[in-house]
């Protein structure tokens, strides 16, 4: 498992109905492409995340499957239409199979 | 001009013409050698085969957000914005994102669902030296488009 891996999203609190809201998401991950050689001159096994998945109340609302050419501390930014109040469950699948989660709600007047 | 010159400058011709030639064998042995080294767009066009299988792309939909010039390759942001209504009948399914100058090909790969809204989004992704940024989008109804924009890269990423 990589270190200090700390996930951070940005969601509004409260929208309209129908209305489509920009999310933004920050994890803290090295993104270890495997192609870069470290001191010893070995390469350095590689070690990223390579899913990222978002539901709204359980329904899949965005996916991208990362491949190492994403920078390290992957930012994502897209859109959610919100319907209704509820929970954004963001999720990011690292290499070893670790999973890190964060959780968001918004109330939808 | 005597016989004798007449050779001997033959000799040289012919030797310049040898040289010559070995310089472009040289040369194209050291053109094989970087393409082994990074992807190209015939890795782009096998990935997107294993994809979409022999579909043509169309031009058109997408947009690119990328910088004409990018300082730092460890981190270059891009944007991919679809034409689209994302409603349930008529949606963007998927969009592959490459890099045709990068060891790999492959970017990301993103998938929408009409809960999205708006088929668009962003990410920030290293880059090896001055390239081609190549999207295609697989819309519901099957149709696939794509787009092509150059990123001038200063510093390259991924290491070394």
């Amino acid at each position: 498992m990589a270190k200090n891996v700390k996930p951070r999203v940005r969601v509004p609190k409260t929208a309209a109905k129908g209305e489509v809201i920009e999310i933004k998401t920050l994890i803290s991950h090295i993104m270890e492409s495997g192609r870069r050689k470290g001191k010893d001159g070995k390469l350095i096994p590689r070690s990223i995340i390579n899913k990222f998945s978002v539901t709204f109340n359980g329904k899949p609302v965005f996916e991208a499957d990362w491949a190492p050419a994403i920078s390290a501390n992957p930012y994502m930014s897209f859109f959610a239409k919100v319907d209704e109040s509820g929970e954004f469950a963001f999720k990011w699948v690292d290499d070893d199979g670790s999973v890190y989660d964060s959780k968001a709600s918004i109330t939808v007047s | 001009m005597s016989t004798k010159q007449a050779l001997s400058a033959l000799t040289r011709r012919e030797a310049l013409l040898l040289a010559a030639g070995a310089t472009i064998v040289a040369a194209g042995g050291v053109v094989l050698k970087s393409g082994t080294a990074h992807a190209d767009q015939k890795m782009i066009d096998d990935a997107l085969m294993k994809l979409i299988g022999d579909k043509k792309p169309a031009e058109g939909k997408i947009t690119l957000d990328l910088p004409q010039i990018a300082e730092n390759g460890n981190t270059v942001p891009i944007g991919v914005t679809i034409d689209s209504p994302m409603t349930a009948k008529d949606y963007v399914k998927s969009v592959h994102l490459f890099a045709d100058g990068n060891p790999a090909p492959d970017v990301a790969t993103l998938h929408f669902t009409p809960m999205s809204g708006k088929a668009s989004a962003a990410t920030r992704m290293r880059l090896a030296k001055t390239q081609n940024i190549v999207a295609v989008a697989e819309m519901s109804d099957g149709s696939v488009f794509r787009a092509q924009q150059e990123v001038k890269v200063t510093i390259g990423g991924c290491g070394g």
